[in-house]
């Protein structure tokens, strides 16, 4: 039990995150994420506006309910499953991050400097949270998938579109964690 | 009923990224700091069983609980989309520390906040929607 409660190593979350992906294949489904996004969008009558949102939304109706299971399991893990373990940061990683101004880096899941409300319900905090997620929406669905519809789905299936896919991922991470980070938050 | 395996899928899916630690924001920028292997073990492992996975679903021509073979669509075969798409999810990736399924994740963990994020990126579905056939693809 003990060790359940300690955060898991790599080499057991990783094949993990790839069971999920084999047990969706075997109930008939695929394992990607951000297609909630746009089945969400086609619920709140997108349709009526642009015909990319109308389609036979109940078809995905299961990929709903897996988003709904990783709420719980997010509320399971923190609540019944975890020992309160710091995340256990290279110490550079830490350094860097005192520099732009985070303070204990790794304590909690996400930093107070972007997700707390004090920061949140400011005009700059509000404008990284919404800046941060319509370019998460947009990219996603341009690019036609996420992490797990491209970086683990496609490249399991060896796609090279995929491949592709997750280099722009990292591109854009890389861009905004060496140049923009520092501008937005230094 | 037909639903309840999907929830199971789903809490599974949560409590793994969770213990892996991979919602963090914190293990995303140390990943593309290049400052820890955790993450790059994260995906690499998952890619490299999935790759198992699928060549011995193909191979063996499992059927799914439905009796139907597993099938497989391939991605179009085209760059633009894939490049310039993935870049800005990227950006928004490496800013808010989450992509579409930890952002749900962290909801349950207790981050009201990420509600933000989640509602910015369907608007944001909604524009690609929008603006659709003036891209290039």
């Amino acid at each position: 039990m003990e060790t359940i409660l300690k955060p898991w190593p790599w080499y057991v979350s990783g094949p993990l995150i790839s069971l999920v992906m084999i047990l969706l294949l075997y109930f008939g489904k695929f394992f990607g994420m951000s297609s909630n996004l746009r089945t969400i969008c086609s619920i709140g009558g997108g349709g009526k506006f642009v015909e990319f949102f109308r389609f036979d939304w109940k078809a995905q109706q299961w990929n709903l309910v897996v988003v709904i299971g990783t709420i719980i399991g997010g509320y399971l893990a923190v609540t019944y499953l975890s020992d309160g373990s710091v995340i256990d940061l290279n110490p550079n990683t830490v350094t860097d991050l005192a520099a732009l101004n985070f303070a204990n880096a790794g304590n909690s899941l996400l930093p107070p400097e972007i997700y707390s409300w004090e920061y949140v319900l400011s005009s700059k905090g509000l404008a990284i949270l919404i800046g941060a997620g319509l370019m998460i929406g947009f990219g996603t669905r341009y690019a036609g998938g996420c992490t797990s519809g491209h970086a683990i789905s496609g490249l399991s299936n060896l796609q090279i579109p995929s491949l592709i896919a997750v280099i722009g991922f990292f591109v854009g991470g890389l861009i905004m964690t060496h140049f923009l980070l520092p501008l937005i938050f230094g | 009923m037909k639903f309840f395996k999907f929830l199971l899928v789903g809490i599974f899916f949560g409590i793994v990224l969770v213990k892996s630690e991979a919602v963090s924001w914190y293990r995303i920028f140390e990943m593309f700091k290049f400052q820890s292997f955790h993450m790059y073990g994260i995906i690499g492992s998952a890619v490299v069983v999935g790759i198992i996975a699928v060549w011995l679903i193909k191979k063996y021509k499992v059927n799914s609980i439905e009796k139907q073979e597993i099938t497989f669509s391939p991605k179009d075969r085209v760059i633009t989309r894939y490049i310039i798409g993935g870049t800005i999810f990227g950006l928004g990736w490496g800013l808010a520390g989450a992509c579409p399924g930890p952002m749900f994740v962290l909801l349950g963990t207790g981050f009201l906040s990420v509600a933000i994020v989640i509602a910015a990126a369907v608007l944001g579905t909604f524009v690609y929607g929008l603006l659709r056939d003036k891209l290039p693809h």
